[in-house]
């Protein structure tokens, strides 16, 4: 079965220095220890800078800060796909290009499994239907999340080595 | 694709204006005619003469109606003989052929807001794709720039349709559009589609940029007719023939008078379907189209054979 060179597993090129818009949303995940960073980032000159502690606050705020915005409004997101991914599903929501968002890739390579959250396994088994999940590079935008196939459907039990191989 | 032709009937002409003809074809061997979406265009086989032509036209529409296509041709200064032909010898009931639609053009339906820009003729993928999001009632707002009242085509039909979601600018009378002011006021999820002059198109394009809309939300089209020049040879590698390309000529077609089929769509430097790799030339390569990048174009190593030709003596292609 196919794992890895799927067209949907999305990439991120990354910043693009010089990217002219009116208004820039960047978007940063930090461990909450790193209180240098976030002091460091007090001290640029940014319009607007909310320090929140959950993520799922941060994807209200987020969308709340963007919603209202005009074109010429660019989003950037920096941190592991746990962000990338909810940034883009919200930009898609509203009427945005995914491709339109500017996303780095930076920290853990763990995944979102639809139903599973944090996978770091190339198998994993499903919280609600129990399948053995092969974690493959089949991603949703629209859910913002790896999709996952039953590893074992032809032989129960018969599966891949599982390995850590999301660090 | 290349070989499909679908043969049709002119089943009528009216004169839109002093230099622009509506046609509308029927089919004549009894099929409908494929359905098509907003944006797509057809080429409209002639013969001039001894000289066979191929000329891209959009679709305008009705979006729904298999029993007929209608198109609208400019009388162009610069015609290489297509908008001449059917402006003084084509007349209803000819039999002609067309290629099936293809869309290069199409709206992103996951758009929030459409804002339709168009230019003088280029109003005519923009009529289908008007017509095509008010039957979907999404929302969008028709920007239309002319010279003069009478050159622009369609104004009272797309007033009365479109009423207060047409903006009219008559650059002799009520003044330009401003493109700039314009872009700056659209809610995010917008998506642009621009067709027109060519320096109008660039010149969204580029304020597109500056305003800092991302590239997948600006949409254009923009058909090259190839011009012409000075003859030179192509040497085909796999072959090892060696093929004229007269004045009046394209590569393509060259390529085709002598018997070969090469793959097209647009045959105007805009679907990038013809892209040929080079494996070498003197002179220098004259690129005319819309698809290739700046890199690959100065790399030498690939030509667009619809539109683009060679300042030299011989050019070799990988075919």
């Amino acid at each position: 079965m196919l794992v890895a060179g799927i067209n949907s597993r999305p990439t991120y090129p990354g910043s693009a220095p010089g990217c002219r818009s009116h208004e820039h949303v960047l978007y940063a995940e930090t461990a909450s220890a790193e209180n240098e960073f976030a002091a460091q980032l007090v001290r640029l000159p940014i319009q607007f800078l909310h320090r929140i502690p959950t993520l799922t606050t941060a994807l209200q705020r987020l969308k709340a800060v963007i919603s209202p915005s005009r074109m010429g409004t660019r989003t950037y997101a920096a941190s592991s796909e746990t962000l990338i991914g909810p940034t883009v599903q919200i930009a898609q929501e509203l009427g945005m290009d995914p491709q339109s968002v500017i996303a780095e890739h930076r920290g853990a390579l763990a995944r979102q499994i639809q139903f599973t959250e944090d996978v770091r396994t190339n198998i994993v088994k499903c919280a609600h239907c129990h399948s053995n999940l092969l974690v493959r590079d089949h991603y949703s935008k629209r859910l913002a999340a790896f999709q996952g196939v039953c590893g074992d459907a032809e032989i129960p039990g018969e599966l891949p080595e599982i390995a850590e191989v999301f660090k | 694709m290349s070989s499909v032709e679908i043969p049709v009937r002119v089943a009528r002409i009216d004169a839109v204006s002093d230099h622009i003809k509506r046609v509308r074809l029927v089919r004549t061997d009894g099929l409908p005619l494929p359905p098509y979406s907003a944006g797509s265009h057809i080429l409209v086989n002639m013969r001039v003469g001894s000289k066979a032509i191929k000329n891209p036209y959009s679709l305008m529409g009705p979006l729904h109606d298999t029993s007929c296509y209608e198109i609208t041709v400019l009388r162009t200064v610069s015609s290489r003989g297509g908008s001449r032909f059917v402006h003084e010898h084509l007349r209803a009931g000819a039999l002609i052929s067309i290629s099936p639609p293809v869309n290069l053009f199409s709206l992103d339906l996951r758009a929030r807001k459409h804002l339709l820009v168009a230019g003088g003729i280029g109003i005519t993928p923009i009529m289908a794709m008007a017509a095509q999001l008010s039957a979907l009632g999404a929302l969008f707002e028709l920007h239309y720039c002319t010279r003069t009242h009478t050159s622009g085509a369609y104004i009272d039909e797309l007033k009365t349709t479109y009423g207060s979601r047409l903006y009219h600018y008559d650059s002799a009378r009520t003044g330009r559009l401003d493109i700039a002011r314009l872009l700056d006021q659209q809610p995010l999820g917008t998506h642009l589609y621009v067709c027109g002059p060519h320096a109008m198109i660039m010149d969204v394009m580029r304020l597109a940029g500056e305003a800092g809309w991302p590239s997948q939300h600006v949409h254009a089209e923009h058909f090259t007719a190839p011009t012409g020049g000075e003859p030179f040879e192509v040497k085909l590698r796999k072959s090892g023939r060696t093929i004229h390309v007269k004045q009046e000529e394209s590569i393509l077609q060259a390529l085709e008078n002598a018997g070969l089929e090469p793959p097209y769509l647009c045959r105007g430097g805009a679907c990038g379907q013809c892209e040929t790799s080079v494996v070498g030339h003197d002179g220098r390569i004259d690129h005319a189209d819309h698809y290739l990048t700046d890199e690959e174009k100065q790399s030498g190593h690939k030509i667009m054979i619809c539109v683009s030709r060679l300042k030299g003596s011989c050019i070799t292609l990988d075919m």
